[in-house]
């Protein structure tokens, strides 16, 4: 094993403290709830009986430790607890409504990276021109934009005023069916299904929340990618190259853009952990069935054992996320392993 | 064995190390003024801001005062009417004035987030001073701690924090704080880091200064530049973040006036047209987010000219 693959496994492992670090504070949540948990998972129509019954299955009768253990035990077999609204198993729940929530954010974000990037690439290698101030504009605007209320503006200009939008309810007008069920993605299940129509029923839903959702990303990528290109460009081996001779998109594209990608892709990280957070607040906009909405409904139906695994299976994504990111990093970066350690 | 247990951010944070540690002190005041009137002059939009913010300020001090009705009373004959002379923001499908309700709303975001902003800010400079000064395991299981937090998408662990204390008011500045703890303690970490063994440090030691009073009255004033920067920004996020735990219907709970909620209200009407009871607070929401991020800016080209991007 080259000292390459050791780096990528070192990374790999060190995202194992960081798991259980992550387990050890949902645990602190759901042992932080006031009065007795008992009381509070067995929820509003609870009988004595349930309340005992709830308290032997958290274990809630014996130590701590002991209950951290029990704890440990049911996440290995993917027990998340009971959902109360739904009477089905939390994980169960979370699965089936996770691919709606990824659909809306990834389609979002290969959105406005589809934006953000080349804004930031021309801003930065025309400072100070149309296209630098739009940037700046964007930047500042798009970190002070509250995610809900640019969904409820775009609702009201592209439903209410312009008519071209569809109903803000959910990934599918109710006219049509939802696409038999393969990968949970309506984009790619009618796509597979040859249903045209389907597919862009989907797509006209999908249209407005992901807009939201990338605006509010935007900013950060943008403003990430213009930096690190200024940075790049006033590099010396940029200058070198230019007194070679290379042309100038060699210079720009093979040279500049290359080594600016590396910081916007940490950058993604930290867009990534808003993301989750804000598809939240747009999933509840747009009645969007992801697990964003299913967590909402929790909250207000005081439904813990939903609530707690929702945010613990958002953390542990989010941990996911960060360590495919950081491989990714290993990819672009030939020098990954290589420094000194 | 500093070197080695900084984290990569800290690392980032801490690059700008050598300005001479009580320069601002050495400064005379009126060239700092200078300064200050040169960045203004320079950049409008930084005088635009502290305008603004004196404006919300003024709002959430006098507002209950100078508003023209009251923002809870109720009016059956008045409701959803759109913007007019008589209620400028239009009324709410129970009658109530929006102007009112918009402008009385701005003392409890502004108080949440302060209250937020300022307990992380205590919190975490206590950590993040102690961790970097002391170093070793404290500093060590300081930094573990503040990752994990860090490792939670920082909305989503704000609304497991409110659910599992209890739906108040209270338990959203605690989630807001929590949350926003590990970027004050990061800060003053690299900070106070970089100094525990520079000369200043020494030779106040040597003076007789126990460690305490060498931490607090002469490493930690270094790190304020910075903190106020990260407060400024802060403060924005912070706003944001309670408006939208509210708006997803926690803590606040109506008929209290606040933004996150308003918008809430308003955005069952939206689909009808009534785009008034979401646009005002929304946009207030906004602007108030706006100042802070652009006050931010302009206090980092004040306090810190090389860090402008």
């Amino acid at each position: 094993m080259g000292a390459r693959g050791r780096a990528t496994l070192v990374r790999v492992l060190q995202a194992i403290p960081v798991i259980f670090g992550v387990i050890v504070i949902s645990f602190i949540l759901t042992r932080a709830l006031p009065g007795d948990p008992a009381v509070q998972f067995a929820g509003a129509m609870a009988t004595d009986e349930s309340i005992q019954q709830v308290r032997e299955t958290l274990g809630l009768d014996k130590p701590l430790p002991q209950q951290f253990v029990l704890y440990l035990s049911q996440l290995a077999q993917g027990d998340l607890g009971q959902s109360l609204s739904t009477g089905r198993p939390v994980l169960t729940d979370l699965a089936s409504r996770l691919p709606a929530s990824l659909e809306l954010t990834l389609v979002a974000l290969l959105l406005s990276c589809l934006v953000s990037v080349p804004l930031g690439v021309l801003a930065a290698t025309r400072p100070g021109s149309w296209v630098d101030q739009l940037c700046r504009l964007l930047v500042t605007a798009g970190v002070s934009l509250p995610t809900f209320f640019t969904g409820v503006v775009l609702i009201y200009i592209f439903y209410y005023l312009l008519g071209i939008a569809p109903s803000p309810l959910g990934r599918l007008d109710f006219v049509y069916l939802d696409p038999p069920r393969v990968t949970g993605f309506f984009l790619i299940d009618s796509a597979l299904a040859g249903d045209g129509e389907t597919w862009f029923a989907a797509l006209r839903q999908l249209i407005l929340p992901a807009c939201t959702l990338a605006l509010f990303t935007l900013a950060p990528i943008a403003r990430m990618t213009r930096a690190a290109m200024l940075s790049a460009l006033s590099a010396d081996y940029i200058r070198t190259a230019r007194a070679a001779g290379l042309t100038r998109g060699k210079i720009l594209y093979g040279y500049a853009f290359r080594n600016a990608l590396l910081p916007v892709v940490t950058t993604l990280g930290m867009v990534f952990s808003f993301v989750l957070g804000a598809n939240v607040l747009v999933e509840k906009v747009f009645a969007w069935p992801g697990i964003g909405s299913y967590a909402v409904e929790a909250l207000v139906a005081s439904d813990y054992a939903a609530v707690q695994g929702f945010v613990l299976s958002m953390a542990l994504l989010f941990v996911l996320l960060n360590l495919v990111i950081d491989l990714a990093y290993s990819v672009i970066d030939p020098r990954f392993g290589t420094a000194a350690k | 064995m500093t070197e080695t247990s900084l984290t990569p951010d800290a690392l980032v944070m801490a690059a700008p190390a050598e300005e001479a540690p009580v320069r601002a002190a050495a400064k005379p005041r009126a060239a700092m003024l200078g300064h200050v009137l040169y960045v203004l002059r320079e950049n409008p939009v930084t005088g635009l801001a502290f305008a603004m913010f004196a404006f919300f300020v003024g709002s959430a001090l006098f507002g209950v005062w100078l508003v023209p009705y009251d923002p809870l009373a109720t009016d059956a004959t008045a409701t959803l009417q759109p913007p007019s002379a008589q209620h400028w923001f239009g009324t709410d499908n129970l009658g109530r004035d929006v102007f009112s309700r918009v402008i009385v709303a701005t003392r409890l975001d502004l108080m949440i987030s302060v209250a937020a902003v300022a307990m992380s800010f205590v919190i975490g400079s206590v950590l993040g001073a102690v961790a970097g000064y002391r170093g070793g395991l404290i500093d060590v299981a300081t930094s573990r701690v503040l990752d994990t937090i860090m490792a939670f998408p920082l909305f989503v662990l704000a609304m497991g924090i409110v659910a599992a204390l209890g739906n108040t008011v209270a338990n959203i500045i605690y989630a807001t704080a929590i949350i926003n703890i590990p970027f004050y303690a990061r800060l003053v970490r690299a900070e106070v880091n970089i100094r525990r063994d520079a000369g200043f440090t020494l030779a106040a030691k040597l003076a007789g200064n126990s460690d305490a009073r060498v931490l607090a009255f002469h490493i930690f004033p270094n790190a304020l530049p910075p903190m106020m920067v990260q407060v400024s920004l802060n403060l924005g996020w912070a706003i944001l973040n309670a408006a939208g735990l509210s708006f997803i219907g926690l803590g606040v709970r109506p008929p209290t006036p606040e933004w996150g909620i308003m918008v809430a209200e308003g955005a069952n009407y939206i689909v009808s047209g009534e785009w008034w009871l979401a646009l005002f607070p929304g946009l207030w929401l906004m602007l108030a987010v706006f100042t802070f991020n652009l006050m931010g800016d302009g206090l980092r080209d004040i306090v810190d000219p090389r860090q402008r991007t």
